[in-house]
């Protein structure tokens, strides 16, 4: 019997080992199907388990704390409180003027750094002397961090700061400019023109990766054509870049509701509450007043819109296909 | 074909235009951009070398730009003496790199077992992990603080081995979370398919094992894919704020971008907020420029799921 094990093993290890072979079996095959399920399992195990712990039971969680009392750090037990915070969430006015405040930011930051990046990417594609010289540039503040460009930015929006003296000058003192982060009316106008500067050349890249894809011969047959360079770019490129197209939108709308660093560093929500935000408020309820039941709540909705944005993906591209 | 005769002037598009009065607009206008994306950048360093009074002096010209006047490294030696800046750095450094290493290593291993081997749960798992890509980490961090504060540890006191709970406060809750990511093994999990499977096949037919095939066989062919998730994993890691804002209390585990807010609770010296900004942006920009060519077709390849 051992015999007959040694030698299947030995003919399996010499030519019979292809995939295809493993269909037949064997005990020794089979042995090694064990082997190569406990493997896979065993180098699959700390991702899983990582993922699990870090991923699958915080956002579980999330749900399950907003239905309790629960306190980040509280000496009584935590108790099922049912929907009180939920009841709570729709009576806070801060938290619809939160939700406002994101998706005006959302809204208006979409659609514009979307065009911008398509824009730049066109300008970088033209074949022409010098145009990696700059692509660095525009991609620069992509890899410098939001914190840094928030401290800095704010720097800039002082009343007697860069932004209000570059103005003046250019206006030969016309315009004076204004405490750009102190006003309701200008705060979330400045953390937009902001965000747009610092991310657009990320979606400038997606956009160009997705220009290198179309066949220069398309360009070629339009000349021929005699096609003008509107018509070039709204039946070779526009066509050519619906695969990155849905990528792009749904990857700036979850950022842009995303919306966090530069509202703390630069207003800290202010001036009146004119940019709060969702991830704001769900950070200064669950961190600094320790709420983790509220904030799991706001997160909740927080995690609803981004999954509403991710169901209108799926719709769109099922549309394509 | 009357379209040939027809054929208009200035061929656009890919080629370049003929006229040299275009060629220059089209050069201007490329310049002013980059002046617009770089102009923040270029005044936060030459702000860091100058006196804040001479700052704001030169605000209201071009000199604004310029290192001209009373320049020195005093705002940089400020910052090392009213903020341990050093410490901070320390700190983000052996973040990032813990981050990085152990990222690659298990992310890669559970691709690899995903998109070489057969096994139970396999199926299931690649479903989740794609599931997990859309979920940014905002709608999870408040519930996940609350966890991380009930998590146990084992702590060796005495020859002793006892638990602790509670991570918050530690090197851990920085780096443990994000170590497994699940973009990271899709990235690697779809170039490995890209591998055709006659090399491992061949591999095995001389007697390697599973992890061998993985250590000698797979991983060095993927070169790019573990530059690419290294850049993807470096950048968050480095530039990661929200997080230890609200798990790390001590001066002494903070990462640098906490660091931030020490100058916005003393009275405010611009120039050596400058000087600390750049002092943590150096490192990533420096990575930037040397490996510009890596770090754009990363971020392009991020482009690529969906």
């Amino acid at each position: 019997m051992s015999v007959v094990t040694r030698k299947t093993e030995t003919q399996q290890s010499t030519a019979a080992d292809g995939r295809r072979h493993l269909r037949h079996s064997t005990p020794s095959i089979r042995a090694a199907r064990r082997r190569e399920a406990v493997a896979g399992g065993v180098m699959a195990t700390p991702s899983v388990l990582l993922l699990v712990l870090f991923f699958f039971v915080p956002v579980i969680l999330g749900f399950l704390l907003a239905f309790t009392n629960a306190r980040l750090i509280s000496p009584t037990p935590t108790t099922f409180a049912g929907l009180d915070n939920f009841s709570r969430l729709f009576q806070d006015p801060l938290f619809w003027k939160s939700l406002r405040n994101t998706l005006y930011f959302a809204v208006v930051v979409v659609p514009l750094q979307s065009a911008l990046a398509l824009l730049l990417a066109l300008l970088v594609n033209e074949r022409m002397r010098g145009t990696n010289v700059f692509r660095t540039p525009y991609f620069v503040p992509v890899v410098t961090s939001i914190v840094v460009v928030s401290i800095l930015w704010k720097f800039m929006y002082q009343p007697d700061g860069l932004v209000n003296n570059m103005l003046q000058s250019v206006s030969f003192n016309v315009i004076r400019g204004t405490d750009w982060l102190n006003n309701p009316g200008s705060a979330m106008p400045a953390i937009i023109l902001m965000s747009i500067w610092q991310a657009v050349g990320f979606h400038m890249v997606i956009r160009l990766s997705g220009l290198q894809t179309i066949s220069p011969q398309l360009y070629e047959a339009a000349d021929l054509d005699g096609a003008s360079r509107w018509e070039k770019f709204r039946y070779v490129t526009w066509p050519g870049l619906r695969d990155t197209r849905t990528f792009i939108l749904v990857t700036i709308t979850i950022a842009a509701l995303s919306l966090f660093a530069q509202v703390n560093i630069m207003t800290n929500g202010g001036p009146l509450d004119a940019t709060t935000t969702v991830v704001f408020q769900a950070v200064r309820v669950g961190y600094q007043q320790q709420q983790t039941a509220y904030a799991s709540t706001i997160s909740l909705v927080f995690f609803l819109l981004v999954f509403a944005v991710s169901l209108v993906q799926r719709y769109l591209t099922r549309e394509k296909g | 074909m009357a379209t040939l005769t027809s054929a208009r002037p200035a061929p656009a598009g890919t080629a370049a235009p003929r006229e040299p009065a275009k060629l220059v607009g089209k050069y201007v206008i490329r310049i002013l951009l980059a002046l617009f994306f770089a102009f923040p950048l270029l005044f936060m360093f030459v702000s860091s070398l100058k006196p804040d009074d001479q700052i704001f002096a030169d605000l209201s010209s071009l000199k604004a730009f310029l290192p001209v006047g009373h320049i020195s490294f005093e705002n940089y030696s400020g910052v090392f003496k009213n903020v341990p800046a050093g410490r901070f750095l320390i700190n983000s450094i052996f973040i990032t790199a813990v981050t990085v290493v152990l990222g690659l290593l298990i992310n890669s291993m559970a691709a690899f077992a995903l998109s070489r081997m057969r096994w139970k749960g396999r199926a299931f798992v690649l479903s989740l992990v794609i599931a997990t890509l859309v979920v940014p980490f905002e709608t999870f961090a408040l519930p996940l603080v609350w966890w991380v504060n009930k998590l146990p540890w084992i702590v060796v006191q005495g020859g002793i081995p006892l638990f602790s709970f509670g991570w918050l406060d530690t090197y851990r809750v920085q780096i443990i979370p994000f170590i497994a990511n699940a973009f990271s093994i899709y990235l690697f999990y779809s170039y490995f398919q890209s591998i055709p499977t006659e090399l491992d096949e061949a591999a095995r037919v001389d007697g390697a094992g599973w992890f061998r095939i993985y250590r000698s066989v797979i991983m060095p062919l993927a070169g790019p894919a573990i530059a690419t998730v290294a850049i993807l994993t470096f950048l968050p890691a480095w530039n990661s704020y929200l997080w230890p804002l609200m798990v790390v209390q001590s001066e002494d585990l903070r990462p640098v971008m906490v660091g931030v807010s020490y100058f916005q609770q003393l009275k405010v010296l611009w120039g050596q907020i400058m000087a600390y900004s750049t002092l943590i942006t150096i490192p990533v920009l420096a990575f930037f420029l040397v490996f510009q060519r890596a770090f754009i077709s990363s971020i392009a390849s991020s482009g690529v799921k969906g």
